[in-house]
């Protein structure tokens, strides 16, 4: 009796739910899920990838990147710098924000402004000396203090905002982390891209809709996109593979295969942006937690390289990332600069290893701790142990202290700077060599310039940081090419950094739709179509 | 009766004292929020400026004061990764929350009971003895692992059920609910029995146990001897002393269901406070978690106040003798 009526109530169910799904294809919906959040609205509130690509979706930049990263027009059609430190901008007309205003040269000029203000997550993007001034209402000029070649490279995430939008609900100033009141632009968009986000629910779903008064032609066919948070790997991969959403992002390693095979998605894999690279401690005089007391075996570049060749990257490429990785010669991917390919990463070679340790008095080998984060970057705590067991090898014993990022950041990063041997992944954000010179390879000195800021084990070279200087300004691009090989020799040369390799992106896609898979790991949903 | 509630008010706003300020002495192993918070390229004058606006450099004491003080006037804090109040956040999670422990709990309870009182009438039957079996999987097996076989079974293979989140929800005033709509039905059934599975398991147990002990007190022999029909025996006399000890243990379960709704919202995205809490940890978003923490503390200490005064309802001695001593 029982389980006649529940056998009934399932095939009730079950019946209305195939009618509900194929009444349901009216528009053309578009469904993804990641596995973090859009944490914030604010285009200037948060820098991560995937939130900024997001953003994209909804504002729009004056300089933006196509499918190649490289850069091209979006509200500016078209810019020239008429002297090296004047560029001008005219930009497009007939452009309406999502309330419908018209969007001008005070939005341009306003946004200059709340993106390099206080709480902006943004300030780097646009020159700090650089003033705006508006020629006439399609027309601005940056004025800068000195020539900067890359002045424009991040422009592609600052998204103009409105401002008499921004003035009428009190979002002038982007909200710093410590506001007292909530934000209204975290919760409310008003850009002037291809889509409206018409709900937002932070942590749980957002949704885009077509712009109809959008001023340009859109590839997508997508008139609805359902974004939602699926923190959970299988869950995330079990959704593809039900066909509940289109698009998933990251497809763990070991679930690739079962992707590929399941007939309805596909991995695509391609290089990421992002290179994975160990540290050492090159600054304190003794090393923390080590055998070696009274000394730091790093400040001896016998032992930086003994430790660069002991760790065997095409096995790690091989076995730990499933192939789904990069070797890296590197601290910068190579489509990012025009000679990297000029660079060759040092073979392996634990026989040198252990007679460049034994020279530098280390015969018996040491023993120090590695700071590794687990949940940061793929298999992150694999390689750390496959890191472990190759410096075994040479009679070296790592002690691996692998956390989640929340702690391991907390750990390594300013101020206290607390380790002697780590592993981080880096992009940089202006894609350019000069934030690798600057951001990681740059002398920490006091920490007040801002110079080092990721050089968390201190590697330090005043001829690296002169030849950023030099980089920073230079305007004739072959030279500029030269003096950053320059830099990066010096860097191998004197052992600064161990590059392992690009990671894979791991994007699950189905097979109904089409889309584009940038290196910078941001999904364009102007780029999706969907077949109805 | 006053004097018992009282008494019982003033404990609850100790034990939730006493959980913030554990709470606050936990959360500096958690991580670091600036972090979280910023991005990568972020100068380090501009973290410490963070830092130190948000009062992280200072003793625990002092900052737990200060958000006492904080919540005494309602006030929950602003979440670091959302930057909108805490309470709305909480509020808006809780339906979800809620709507999920409750279904759950009506499972653990129709199901357990039937099938304990079944394996207590009929303890020598096959089905008795697969129901046993099927028990100590449900003790046995983790949540997590659960929710991920149901999933591959239901979403995956058979594509009948859907795999993450609330399907649609119907707004009824600040309360949305999945009750309303076919999708928001479906959605709600594997997340029920991945969560209410333990508690079905334990309910079927006891009341199997309790069964049994109480078909040989010798009020049910005098009943069987008055001629009452074996029905009227066994589900008027036997299953109504059964159930004293049951709704201590569903009660107070209850408070565990959405305590530990964690792990079943996690497997499947499902958008309640337990999953708010788990991003919350990651991120080191100390409002949310804080609050949360409280929030569960109050939920326990309600309910072990209201199972309290359920046995006087259901168990007319302890009414006499609360009745005394107030």
């Amino acid at each position: 009796m029982h389980r006649k009526t529940a056998l009934l109530a399932f095939g009730v169910a079950l019946g209305l739910g195939l009618a509900t799904a194929s009444s349901a294809q009216a528009a053309n919906v578009f469904r993804f899920a990641f596995q973090g959040d859009i944490k914030s609205l604010d285009p200037y509130s948060l820098k991560e990838s995937f939130t900024i690509g997001m953003h994209g979706a909804a504002y729009e930049s004056l300089v933006t990147r196509d499918k190649d990263l490289n850069l091209a027009p979006q509200l500016a059609e078209s810019w020239e710098t008429p002297e090296p430190t004047r560029w001008r901008f005219h930009l497009r007309k007939n452009v309406k924000f999502h309330d419908g205003t018209d969007f001008t040269a005070d939005d341009v000029i306003f946004s200059a402004a709340r993106v390099r203000a206080a709480g902006s997550n943004f300030q780097t993007n646009v020159p700090s000396d650089a003033e705006f001034v508006k020629v006439d209402d399609h027309t601005v000029d940056m004025v800068l203090k000195k020539p900067n070649p890359i002045a424009i490279f991040q422009f592609s995430t600052w998204y103009i905002m409105s401002r008499s939008w921004a003035e009428k609900n009190g979002a002038t100033a982007p909200s710093p982390a410590s506001a007292a009141s909530p934000s209204y632009a975290a919760l409310h968009e008003n850009g002037t891209g291809p889509f409206v986000i018409t709900e937002h629910q932070p942590g749980v779903r957002t949704v885009f809709k077509k712009f109809p008064g959008y001023w340009g032609n859109v590839e997508s066919n997508v008139d609805e996109a359902v974004f939602t948070t699926i923190g959970n790997a299988a869950t995330r991969v079990a959704a593809l593979l039900s066909g509940e959403v289109d698009w998933i992002d990251p497809v763990p390693l070991q679930d690739q295969p079962r992707v590929e095979s399941s007939g309805n998605a596909v991995v695509m894999a391609g290089p990421e942006l992002r290179t994975v690279f160990l540290g050492m401690d090159q600054w304190r005089d003794e090393l923390k937690d080590s055998s070696v007391k009274g000394k730091n075996p790093f400040k001896d570049p016998r032992v930086r390289q003994a430790f660069y060749l002991a760790i065997d990257e095409d096995t790690i490429a091989k076995r730990v990332m499933r192939g789904q990785a990069t070797p890296s010669a590197l601290l910068i991917a190579p489509s990012l600069y025009a000679r990297s390919g000029e660079f060759k990463r040092p073979a392996y070679d634990a026989k040198k290893a252990k007679a460049l340790l034994t020279e530098a008095g280390y015969p018996d080998g040491f023993s120090l701790t590695m700071d590794c984060p687990n949940d940061r970057y793929v298999n992150d705590e694999a390689i750390c142990q496959a890191v472990v067991s190759m410096l075994a090898r040479i009679g070296v014993k790592v002690n691996l202290n692998a956390q989640p990022k929340a702690k391991y950041f907390a750990k390594v990063l300013a101020p206290a700077y607390d380790t002697s041997f780590y592993l981080v992944g880096w992009t940089p954000s202006s894609q350019d060599s000069h934030n690798i010179l600057y951001e990681i390879a740059g002398c920490r000195g006091d920490g007040k310039s801002g110079r080092g800021g990721w050089n968390l084990g201190n590697y330090c070279s005043p001829k690296v940081d002169a030849l950023a200087d030099q980089v920073e300004g230079e305007t004739d691009s072959k030279a500029r090419d030269a003096e950053i090989k320059d830099g990066f020799d010096t860097i191998q040369g004197e052992w600064g950094y161990i590059p392992l390799h690009q990671q894979a992106l791991a994007w699950g896609v189905s097979k109904k739709v089409t889309l584009v898979q940038r290196p910078d790991n941001m999904l364009m949903l102007y780029w999706v179509s969907k077949q109805p | 009766m006053l004097a018992f509630l009282l008494r019982r008010a003033f404990q609850s706003v100790v034990v939730l004292a006493v959980v913030g300020l554990i709470a606050f002495s936990m959360f500096r192993f958690a991580g670091d929020p600036v972090n979280q918070i910023v991005g990568p390229d972020t100068p380090v004058a501009e973290r410490a400026e963070i830092r130190r606006s948000l009062g992280l450099d200072d003793p625990t004491l002092v900052q737990f004061g200060r958000y006492a003080g904080n919540v005494l006037r309602g006030d929950f804090g602003i979440s670091y990764q959302f930057r909108q109040p805490v309470a709305a956040l909480l509020a808006e999670r809780m339906p979800a929350t809620l709507e999920l422990a409750f279904c759950a709990t009506v499972f653990a309870l129709t199901v357990g009971i039937l099938m304990g009182v079944y394996c207590a009438l009929r303890r020598d039957t096959v089905l008795a003895k697969l129901f046993q079996a099927v028990s100590l999987v449900g003790v046995s097996l983790p949540t997590f692992l659960i929710g991920i076989l149901l999933i591959f079974l239901f979403s995956v293979t058979l594509g009948w059920l859907p795999s993450y989140g609330r399907g649609d929800t119907v707004r009824l005033g600040w309360w949305t609910t999945g009750f309303l709509t076919l999708t928001g039905l479906k959605a709600l059934i594997l997340p029920s029995i991945t969560l209410g599975l333990f508690q079905m398991t334990l309910i079927m147990r006891l009341v199997r146990a309790e069964m049994l002990e109480v078909l040989r007190t010798d009020y049910i022999r005098f009943a069987r001897a008055r001629g009452l029909t074996t029905h009227a025996v066994h589900f008027g006399h036997a299953l109504k002393n059964t159930l004293v000890p049951v709704i201590t243990i569903a009660g107070l379960q209850l408070g565990s269901v959405i305590a530990f709704s964690i792990i079943t919202e996690t497997v499947f995205q499902w958008p309640g406070m337990g999953l708010l809490f788990v991003q919350a940890v990651q991120n080191v978003d100390i409002p949310i978690m804080a609050a949360y923490l409280l929030l569960v503390a109050a939920i326990f200490v309600t309910i072990n106040l209201a199972v309290d005064l359920l046995y006087t309802v259901v168990d007319p001695r302890l009414r006499l003798s609360t009745g005394r001593t107030a």
